[in-house]
């Protein structure tokens, strides 16, 4: 999108109304979408730090076979460092699927951009904003708190694995550990639909004069779909777990076959929520490939219609394909002949997606500063992540994979090289803009590399480890599996010294990088928050851009 | 209509389909349930809703129905099939008993549930009259009969998924019941209720 309006001249007047609030007013009160899109991105990269520092028990534990790490923590008792590896692997999941990658992508991102990108001056609900994140908040500390109090008989924290599954997490976690981590997810949920309820409002009614939906930056249109997809999945997951409460402690039978209950229930309406969720996590991630690939390539994205609609279908199709994360569960064949093909379906929408980020690139005039080699790196490994989904949908196929490494190399593949891809794209992106400075170049294409190989070193062995039939959630495994266990926790190192880079990339270029230009990326940077300046003023466009005579796509 | 209210009606539209979206997941307990019954699924087997409605056993077929029955941990019942297997031609009627007793000294209701495997063959597994339809009560070392009567709809050879199943589990587990509904009274363990016709 072309835009020639210019934003300076109204926008100057306004920096300084931020100096006339407190420290406490502007951030513990704060309803400005730029401050509340900073305070999740700082929230995320905090809840990042625990999770990943559990993943990195995690992969020590599991760089020998045998128990060396954990029992550290137990006091030499070997019994209750397998529940502690339990605790870790489902704190690890709740956190870096809640309170990580959700709050960077749809807090932080799009909290910052989707009001700048269409041209409003903040969002529609400022205060259920705030009240958002400090729900989230709140639900961190609650999941953190569940860590330390009683879970099953004898043993501390919640060792359910993020799904919760009954009658494990019923029966089987007798102490209040699972009723906070229930409780958490309750707070994070609640902030999310009230997240999604202002998103969508603030989309549909708030758009500059001339920014019709067809003119929206694909951004945009990601987090509307993904608006779309918490407002529809997120009540089911709450009503799931409050049946899960009540069944713990108020004696209700929804999932206990003593009381006619069905266990597997829990199943169907856990991932009805949980499907559409990963969708949740990823289809922003694209909005910003979109954004950061068009830059790069000093075109306009290819198929634009076709982008948003693909992201709308993703997300349809996204509702009716939940039980392939169940096909061991006894499903009749042609139930799992149908998730099977309904699962390849999606497919379809994504190969438009990845082909027509490539077809933008076709002939363009590329670059390849970080954020586009991270933009890079999420089409390759988010492809490689897709292609063993592909091989994952098929019900025969995942008779022998469920539940083993191969997933666990799938998810992470979309998941921690796809949507934390995006995540940094985004935040190499838009970090001038933010906050002012520029950030070291050499630093973060360091990063990239070091990250990107550090990733691919964990998680691509993954796959020979689940073929060969590693079960998920074990802390041990026999000698035969020893070889490429340590060469994944080797990776992590490798990783580790990316992130590493990161933080001393972002310390340094806080305090010392070079001021950042309004537009540092040229001309193919079109969305309206290259016209402000960097960082914006407080308050933008009190007079609202008219884009009615902009060139649309 | 001001920018305002536009948001505000906006955003009561999205509060309310989340609403909406809470009361599906407590609607889908009942409606599952009614699923399953109605297709048989995850191996719930038919009620027949018209005991008279049998269909005419079919002559020279053949299918084994093997019996299954446990109580849940810590239930002080010993409860198990009086027989392992039959033999029965598809379309005839049978009786088949579990032997219950209480080995407790202390009245003990339970209800069992029930299901058949493989799960295809729960649509043509019918019962007539089941105990388990019924909350059932053991007054302490009382032993009982419990009766089944069922057949196999011979349309199960019709079905591509079900034809070639040989053999189907019939499996019964028990569960104690901690506020008994029904006045203990009029249990069905016994033939008499049968013979009455009640189901």
């Amino acid at each position: 999108m072309a835009t020639t309006f210019d934003a300076h001249a109204e926008a100057h007047g306004h920096a300084a109304d931020e100096h006339k609030l407190s420290f406490v007013q502007r951030w513990l009160f704060s309803t400005n979408h730029k401050d509340i899109g900073t305070l999740y991105l700082i929230f995320a990269i905090v809840a990042g730090i625990i999770g990943g520092a559990l993943s990195g028990f995690m992969r020590w534990e599991l760089a020998q076979p045998g128990m060396q790490v954990l029992p550290w923590f137990t006091e030499g008792n070997v019994d209750q460092a397998y529940h502690l590896w339990n605790v870790f692997i489902t704190a690890h999941g709740l956190i870096m699927v809640f309170f990580m990658v959700m709050p960077a992508l749809i807090g932080g991102f799009a909290n910052w951009f989707v009001p700048i990108m269409i041209g409003a001056p903040d969002m529609a609900f400022p205060r259920m904003n705030n009240i958002s994140f400090w729900l989230t908040v709140a639900g961190f500390v609650l999941l953190c708190i569940s860590l330390f109090v009683p879970g099953p008989p004898g043993g501390i924290g919640a060792g359910t694995g993020w799904t919760v599954y009954p009658p494990l997490s019923t029966s089987g976690h007798p102490g209040p550990a699972v009723d906070l981590a229930i409780f958490s997810l309750h707070l994070a949920g609640a902030a999310s639909i009230l997240g999604a309820i202002n998103f969508i409002t603030t989309i549909f009614n708030m758009r500059a004069p001339g920014m019709t939906l067809h003119r929206m930056p694909l951004f945009a249109w990601s987090v509307l779909v993904t608006a779309f997809l918490l407002l529809l999945s997120l009540p089911v997951l709450a009503g799931a777990i409050t049946m899960l409460l009540t069944d713990r402690n108020f004696g209700t039978t929804f999932f206990d076959p003593a009381g006619g209950g069905d266990p597997i229930l829990y199943q169907h309406l856990f991932w009805f929520f949980g499907h559409p969720e990963v969708y949740i996590m990823i289809l922003p991630a694209f909005g910003i490939i979109s954004q950061i690939v068009a830059t790069f390539s000093r075109k306009p994205v290819f198929g634009y219609l076709a982008m948003a609609y693909a992201m709308v279908a993703i997300g349809f199709v996204g509702f009716i394909v939940w039980a392939h994360h169940m096909f061991t569960v006894g499903l009749s064949v042609n139930t799992k002949m149908y998730f099977t093909a309904a699962t390849m379906i999606i497919a379809v929408p994504t190969g438009i997606k990845i082909f027509s980020w490539i077809a933008t690139m076709w002939g363009g005039s590329l670059r390849f500063p970080t954020p586009m080699l991270w933009a890079l790196g999420f089409i390759f490994m988010f492809t490689v992540g897709g292609v063993t989904g592909v091989l994952l949908a098929n019900g025969g196929l995942d008779t022998y994979m469920h539940d083993t490494y191969y997933v666990v190399a799938h998810f992470h593949y979309v998941l921690s090289l796809g949507a934390t891809f995006g995540i940094f794209a985004g935040f190499y992106y838009w970090f001038g803009k933010m906050t002012g400075r520029e950030y070291n170049e050499f630093l973060g294409k360091l990063h990239f590399w070091l990250f990107f190989l550090g990733t691919n070193i964990i998680f691509f062995p993954m796959h020979f480890l689940g073929q060969q039939g590693m079960p998920r959630r074990y802390p041990d495994y026999p000698d035969a599996m020893a070889g490429w266990n340590e060469v994944a926790s080797w990776g992590y190192l490798v990783m580790l010294a990316g992130m590493a880079v990161f933080f001393v990339n972002v310390i340094w270029s806080l305090a010392a990088g070079r001021r950042a230009a309004s537009n540092p990326w040229g001309e193919g940077a079109t969305t309206l928050e290259w016209t402000l300046s960097s960082p914006p003023p407080f308050h933008q466009f009190e007079t609202l851009p008219d884009l009615t005579r902009v060139k649309a796509y | 209509m001001s920018a305002a209210a536009a948001n505000r009606r906006t955003a009561l539209l999205a509060a309310s389909v989340a609403a909406g979206m809470v009361g599906l997941a407590y609607a889908s307990v009942p409606l599952y349930r009614l699923f399953c019954q109605v297709t048989g699924f995850g191996g719930t087997p038919m009620v027949a809703a018209d005991a008279a409605a049998t269909p005419e056993p079919v002559a020279g077929t053949s299918i084994r129905v093997r019996f299954d029955g446990n109580v849940r941990r810590g239930m002080p019942w010993d409860f198990r099939p009086a027989e392992r297997f039959v033999d029965l031609p598809l379309g005839e009627r049978r009786m088949a008993f579990y032997h219950a007793r209480n080995t407790s000294d202390a009245p003990v209701t339970g209800v069992a549930t029930f299901n058949v495997t493989p799960e295809a063959a729960g649509r043509y597994f019918v019962k007539i009259q089941c105990f388990c339809f019924n909350e059932q009560t053991l007054q302490p070392g009382e032993a009982v009969e419990m009766p089944v009567i069922y057949y196999v709809d011979p349309a199960i050879r019709d079905d591509p998924d079900a034809s070639r199943i040989k053999e189907i589990t019939l499996s019964y587990s028990f569960f104690p019941v901690e506020a008994p509904t029904e006045p203990a009274g009029i249990r069905a363990t016994g033939m008499a209720a049968i013979a009455a016709g009640r189901r």
